[in-house]
């Protein structure tokens, strides 16, 4: 063996590169603790900190764009989307698995859900919008709703592609000793999937709470706001304020950010084995 | 308790049926109502009659939507080679021997979980303030102005800000993919004299030849659908030089009284979307079997 040395190279690189994603955040931080008269066009005024750290900015950009609820509605479709995804999908996931090799129809209808992948949300949109306010679902429960039918593809694809190294021998012993199928899956095929519930908990969760389409377009009249609407709402009446403006930017990115320094290590490994699979 | 073969049948319909229809309602249904929409003059409200191909043969002949397109790939072909070739490179740097590795590791990976909307608005101020003012104090006149007031030039402020947040994404992929390249191989290749750029093009790039395959099919698809960035940045202008097709979709069918002639638009992006996605994993498949 010989003993690795410290790629010198690689450390530059890196360093530098990391300046491109610290500058965009220390900018943030810095503009939304200033003051509008400290806002100067020269660079040096740009960079510098500010005066004093007030938290007057974000007290006032928490009331225009009525911070804690667009948080609870963010987080209340974010986590009951995560749930229902899944409960839902890995049960589809299951009886598709199971199925689609030897019978034909469970084949079709799992071709038919998981080339639902490649449409875009640009031809549903319009219709949507429509079907959504006939059926009285232009709110946050029709976007939970629409967000479950969404990402079933991926997540169904997910779940019976863990399902192949799941042996049959655990269900047909449970069978022996006489529990439902119904019971089986809940109480031993759910818990074994564990993994891959990990993996949708977390890529489902960072496209529900970063989408702005979906919200945008059904939930547009309904008064209620996600955190990305209320960025997009405030951006278009108070987009001028910049201290203000980035001091909203700055909260509202502040749950994610709590999200991934907690949980950074199933976040990198979700995202990397949804992509791969 | 008799538990034969048609409980666990039964079951299993129980589960199908009604997903199958949440499914079927929410995006079949839509979708076919989508194309036929594209059908009709509708505006989006009131009465409307069916006028064929009509809307079809329009969308060829129409600028904006031809402009619309010609952005749209243009943005999702350039940043895809952009990012590719930069987070191969920081996946090479990341994967080497290094100190601190995981917290570059996961420094390189935030701004893939940062809302994309947000993200634009922050280089939306970099671009509008910051970048002229720099280029005022190195004396570059070209940037004095802000790019994305430059009907030719707004373009590549998307492109920045499309790439800042994919390649995080694209870079933890070429990562997991460089893991499993055992190490004999570089030793193996070492003795052949293979180090450097020829030890990548023969060994390393060859054998993560199957996560570069998903590289290209993410970044593709996600760029051909942008709209948060354009929402963000330019809303389409200066002089309507970054519409992307979902957003004048959006722009126009919701709230400018082309639902119909929207909808028509809409089903040949579905047409298109479906197209390069074949393409591209009949390609790859293509070149995975000749490893």
């Amino acid at each position: 063996m010989t003993i690795k040395k410290t790629n010198k190279t690689a450390m530059i690189v890196l360093i530098l590169g990391l300046s491109t994603i610290i500058l965009p955040l220390y900018l943030t931080i810095v503009i939304a603790f200033k003051q509008p008269s400290e806002m100067t066009n020269s660079i040096s005024g740009i960079l510098s900190l500010p005066k004093a750290w007030s938290l007057n900015n974000f007290r006032e950009a928490m009331e225009i764009t009525d911070f804690w609820r667009s948080l609870s509605n963010s987080l209340l479709i974010t986590v009951a989307t995560v749930g229902l995804s899944i409960a839902v999908h890995s049960l589809m996931g299951y009886a598709l698995g199971r199925n689609k090799a030897h019978s034909k129809f469970y084949s079709f209808v799992y071709l038919f859900i998981v080339s639902g992948m490649f449409v875009p949300f640009a031809i549903l949109m319009m219709p949507l919008a429509k079907q959504t306010a006939e059926l009285g679902l232009a709110n946050w429960f029709g976007v939970i709703l629409l967000y479950v039918v969404f990402y079933m593809p991926m997540n169904v694809l997910l779940y019976s592609g863990y399902l192949v190294n799941i042996p049959m021998a655990l269900e047909e012993a449970a069978k022996v000793d006489g529990a439902s199928t119904w019971r089986t899956y809940w109480k031993i095929i759910f818990p074994i999937m564990k993994p891959m519930h990990a993996t949708v908990a977390v890529l489902t969760a960072l496209a529900v709470w970063n989408d702005v389409m979906t919200p945008l377009v059904i939930m547009a009249g309904s008064g209620q706001n996600t955190l990305p609407l209320a960025q997009l709402n405030f951006q278009s009446q108070f987009g001028t304020n910049y201290n203000l403006a980035f001091a909203s930017y700055l909260l509202s990115l502040i749950p994610i950010l709590i999200f991934y320094i907690v949980c950074q290590k199933q976040i990198l490994n979700g995202v990397v084995n949804g992509a791969v699979k | 308790m008799k538990l034969g073969k048609n409980e666990r049948k039964t079951t299993f319909l129980l589960i199908t049926i009604p997903i199958l229809a949440l499914f079927i309602c929410f995006n079949t249904i839509p979708l076919i109502r989508g194309v036929i929409y594209s059908f009709t003059n509708f505006k989006g409200f009131g009465k409307y009659d069916w006028v064929g191909f009509r809307n079809y043969i329009d969308l060829f002949s129409d600028l904006r939507v031809g402009k619309s397109y010609w952005f749209t790939f243009k943005l999702a072909i350039v940043t895809t080679v952009v990012v590719n070739v930069l987070s191969l490179l920081l996946a090479l740097a990341l994967n080497s021997s290094i100190k601190a590795k995981s917290f570059f590791r996961g420094a390189y990976f935030l701004p893939n979980i940062l809302g994309a909307l947000v993200v634009g608005y922050i280089f939306n101020y970099f671009f509008t303030y910051i970048l002229p003012a720099l280029a005022d104090m190195i004396g570059i006149d070209a940037l004095r102005t802000s790019i994305l007031s430059n009907p030719s030039a707004a373009w590549i402020g998307i492109m920045v800000v499309c790439a800042w947040q994919a390649i995080a994404m694209n870079t933890i992929i070429y990562i997991s993919g460089l893991q499993t390249v055992p190490e004999d191989v570089y030793e193996a290749g070492g003795l052949d004299g293979a180090t450097g750029w020829k030890q990548f093009k023969y060994l390393t790039f060859p054998l993560i030849i199957p996560f570069f395959s998903i590289n290209m099919v993410l970044c593709v698809k996600n760029f051909l659908m942008v709209f948060d960035q354009i929402m963000a940045l330019t809303k389409g202008g200066p002089a309507q030089s970054t519409e992307s097709i979902s957003y004048l979709i959006y722009n126009n069918g919701m709230s400018g009284g082309q639902f119909g002639f929207q909808s028509a638009n809409a089903v040949v992006f579905f047409i298109v979307i479906v197209a390069v996605s074949v393409a591209q994993m009949k390609f790859s498949g293509k070149k995975e079997e000749q490893l």
